[in-house]
């Protein structure tokens, strides 16, 4: 039976690394590099799965999860599975990154559903666009560069960087406020 | 900073970790936390003088162990809480045993009053700064018990918070009733309950803002 052997290989994983976690609580570092090591190749595959839309926050929730896991090592009781718990962790850092960038979540939704009420006419999308061109203009160069850039044109963050000048995070910072500003004003207006 | 770069740096320092950090940084805060409220207790309201003869009667024991049990299972519950994926099982439904078990007591002595006399069961003679003075004790275990809270690792704020809360109330009012005179369970079933509560959803709202990490 399919579900037997895949529960097997998952058990086998949670076996190892809760043998090599729990040598590292007791002090082994090798043990305990290994353990996040191995921890890091499911942490990666595990949020690309849930966050195939993010592609860029990939691998800061990545290291932030490792961090929490590392700086929180202590909570682990040892009668729990360590899958639940790192999943716990993992599931929370997720909820707290969306949370924080919520606005910029919420702001693309917004446009997402401007394209969906008014996708089937012309001249309605072409109002909601000239609402966001806008609406664009009432931000501040440092932000509406980077959102132009990075979310119109389709550049990266680096590219991005290149062209205005500004330096990386300054750009995701000003994508990041940007959206944030607009989305305040959608809210606002509507 | 490359992944590999930081889990290299993780692990670097890492070594041995000290078991039971759970338990041990509630016993600092809660110990720490109970000793500044019994001592404002002391100082500024005062142990309530006929003590001794009290402490002989029944009532002066529920009033300990009613807030008392209720302070132990938001302990289990806090200490849950504070780790990943720990399940609660039943600890939030036992905290309703308590809560009836005086509430039952209080309608058998209503029941028994006169009818007359029933508010004044009720509202005794401090009801209206009970719940303020179980609040006022509970504020220094609430910073012990978020101050706990936070270097461990809640991933359930709200719950989290609020278990905070209780652990503050439910210590907060033992102690406090060292203090008030009151002696009817109609008495304790309410104006303690009001005040174990305020801190408790004090809890709830700070958590999400407090306790994250």
């Amino acid at each position: 039976m399919t579900r037997t052997s895949s529960d097997d290989r998952n058990w086998t994983v949670e076996e190892r690394l809760r043998e090599r976690f729990v040598r590292g609580l007791a002090g082994d570092g090798a043990e305990y590099e290994a353990f996040l090591r191995e921890l890091c190749g499911h942490l990666r595959a595990y949020l690309r799965k849930r966050l195939a839309g993010m592609p860029d926050d990939i691998e800061d929730l990545v290291q932030e999860t490792l961090i929490a896991v590392h700086s929180r090592r202590d909570t682990y009781d040892r009668g729990q599975p360590l899958t639940a718990w790192v999943h716990a962790i993992a599931r929370y850092k997720i909820v707290d990154l969306l949370r924080t960038h919520g606005p910029r979540a919420r702001a693309t939704e917004v446009f997402d559903e401007d394209s969906d009420l008014f996708g089937s006419v012309d001249n309605e999308a072409a109002l909601a666009k000239r609402d966001v061109a806008r609406l664009l203009e009432r931000l501040p160069e440092r932000q509406r560069l980077p959102i132009v850039h990075t979310r119109l044109e389709g550049l990266s963050v680096a590219e991005a960087a290149r062209a205005t000048g500004m330096s990386e995070s300054a750009v995701k910072v000003g994508v990041h406020r940007g959206l944030k500003a607009l989305a305040s004003m959608i809210r606002g207006e509507r | 900073m490359k992944t590999d770069d930081l889990i290299a740096d993780l692990a670097r320092g890492a070594g041995a970790v000290e078991p039971n950090a759970v338990a041990r940084r509630y016993a600092t805060a809660i110990g720490w936390g109970g000793f500044a409220a019994t001592l404002v207790m002391a100082l500024y309201l005062g142990v309530r003088p006929d003590l001794r003869t009290a402490a002989l009667l029944p009532m002066f024991w529920v009033k300990l162990v009613f807030p008392g049990a209720l302070f132990a299972i938001a302990l289990a519950l806090a200490a849950r809480l504070a780790r990943p994926a720990m399940p609660l099982g039943n600890l939030p439904r036992l905290l309703f045993v308590p809560l009836i078990a005086v509430w039952a007591i209080a309608a058998a002595e209503l029941a028994g009053a006169q009818p007359a006399s029933r508010a004044a069961l009720v509202l005794g003679r401090s009801w209206s700064v009970c719940p303020l003075y179980i609040t006022l004790l509970s504020a220094p275990i609430f910073a012990g018990a978020f101050w706990a809270m936070k270097r461990l690792a809640p991933t359930r704020l709200v719950r989290a918070g609020a278990a905070c809360g209780l652990v503050a109330g439910g210590l907060g009012a033992c102690i406090y009733a060292l203090h008030c005179d009151e002696m009817s369970a109609a008495f304790l079933g309410s104006w303690y309950v009001i005040g174990m509560l305020i801190p408790t959803i004090a809890g709830a709202i700070l958590g999400p803002k407090l306790l994250r990490w």
